[in-house]
């Protein structure tokens, strides 16, 4: 099998490697580069935990090849503090004690950055639909949705917010 | 899971990778999201000796409004076409269906042209493509194939696509007066496959009954089918919830669930007669209105 040389911006940074066709992202990110923040769970492109920023869109790290970021740029949990000063996001995850046992948090984290880069101010139902393809194992979602009403400036920290019912998702779009 | 080895190859036109796809004819497999390949060729359950990735092939990911059709590109993300204003303006039922597959990742990166080719037995696309029997473009060296979606699954996994060919685009008729469409789905968990979803559309006569129905049923056979059972019961009657719930039936009737994890099949039969009346309700709807 032949390797493919690949560059690709990462966290701001160029990298390269020469590559299997057949390496996937996540590790290409984890054991080549040895940026470990970005998490493998399920492995089978349900759970969330491995997502990050490929050319500005969220993907699943673990359902894309390394040979295809090739000249793509990629974010990962480690581009999100700058320096010693954390992202709005982490911030408000710390405040709001979005995370029990951690797993899923650094895949959280990214697709709630790529939901709040869509959609400035998402309601509960937004936010909720828009970290659906992220699972937290501890079921911790209720403080995870309060992180990212704080991140997005509708909630303050420290300041609980109504819990609501989590609503059944709907199966099938609203008519 | 680490996929079995293969080469990659990234063209940069189409003909390049249609010289390839002839060149390797049955050894490899086209590769555009990737959301439906990867996670098989990390199974091992497709273990191509080549992935000819569409990446750098331009002209794919189009989505064109003609005078009387649309024209999808097969690489348009779900995402891309949800958000099209011509998909929000006027075509609810491919709103509906690219707006519920998978989650927002998948949404991001996986394509209409992936998913119909891979043709999942569970896949949202071809229940849609069916109802309204869309068109479906393949091109060859030799030129361009218009194939009927009625024509086109085949099997679990199988389509009219021949080796050599590439799925260019998909074209969905223009819907006139009187035309109401709408996918409704029920799944296990959030994101996950369908255990039944139904694709309804109906074309309301002047007279209020209905001229046309088109009914495309994924989840419950071997691969989606027309329930063309249950549009033969709908056609030239007056739209209501009995003659829905009857359609309901006939549709059930023509399924062949398995049981396995999402329920058993009876469960399953109940459920297509159930989803169905809900699509055939919201599409009559949406004719009315």
């Amino acid at each position: 099998m032949t390797t493919h040389h690949i560059t690709l911006t990462v966290n701001g940074e160029s990298r390269e490697a020469d590559v299997e066709p057949r390496l996937l992202l996540v590790h290409l990110l984890r054991d080549v580069f040895l940026l470990t923040g970005t998490h493998i769970g399920c492995d089978t492109s349900n759970c969330g935990a491995c997502t990050i920023h490929v050319n500005g869109q969220s993907a699943k790290s673990c359902t894309m090849l390394a040979v295809q970021a090739d000249g793509a740029e990629i974010k990962t949990i480690e581009g999100m503090a700058d320096g010693a000063t954390l992202h709005v996001l982490q911030q408000a995850f710390w405040d709001q004690h979005g995370l029990q046992c951690g797993f899923c948090t650094p895949g959280m984290i990214m697709q709630a950055a790529w939901l709040l880069d869509q959609n400035e101010k998402p309601n509960e139902a937004e936010i909720r639909e828009g970290i659906s393809g992220n699972l937290c194992r501890c079921t911790g979602y209720v403080n995870i949705v309060k992180a990212i009403q704080q991140a997005s400036g509708q909630l303050e920290s420290g300041e609980s917010a109504p819990v609501e019912a989590a609503e059944t998702i709907e199966a099938a779009p609203a008519s | 899971m680490i996929p079995a080895q293969f080469d990659y190859v990234r063209p940069a036109d189409l003909d390049e990778a249609l010289k390839i796809l002839t060149e390797r004819e049955g050894e490899a497999k086209l590769l555009a999201g990737g959301y439906s390949l990867i996670p098989l060729l990390k199974l091992r359950l497709a273990q191509p000796a080549l992935l000819v990735d569409l990446r750098d092939v331009t002209g794919l990911d189009g989505i064109v409004q003609t005078d009387d059709e649309l024209r999808v590109g097969a690489r348009a993300t779900h995402r891309q076409i949800h958000e099209h204003p011509d998909v929000v303006a006027r075509y609810p039922l491919l709103h509906d269906v690219s707006g519920g597959i998978g989650d927002p990742q998948v949404r991001n990166w996986g394509t209409i042209g992936g998913s119909c080719a891979h043709a999942d037995p569970s896949s949202d696309w071809p229940a849609a493509l069916l109802a309204v029997n869309a068109r479906i473009v393949c091109r060859g060296t030799g030129g361009e194939r218009v194939i009927a979606a009625r024509d086109f699954f085949i099997d679990t996994f199988q389509t009219a696509i021949e080796p050599t060919e590439v799925l260019t685009e998909i074209r969905f008729g223009r819907p006139g007066r009187g035309m109401g469409t709408a996918y409704r789905k029920l799944e296990r968990r959030a994101g996950d496959f369908a255990t039944v979803g139904v694709a309804a559309g109906v074309i309301l006569a002047a007279d209020g009954g209905i001229e046309h129905a088109g009914v495309g049923v994924t989840g419950v056979a071997d691969t989606p089918f027309a329930a063309t059972d249950a549009e033969a019961v709908l056609k030239d009657q007056r739209p209501s919830e009995d003659l829905f719930r009857q359609a309901g039936e006939a549709a059930a009737g023509q399924s062949r669930p398995a049981t396995d994890s999402h329920g058993p099949a009876d469960y399953k039969r109940a459920m297509v007669a159930e989803i169905t009346v809900r699509a055939l309700r919201a599409a009559t709807d949406r004719a009315l209105a």
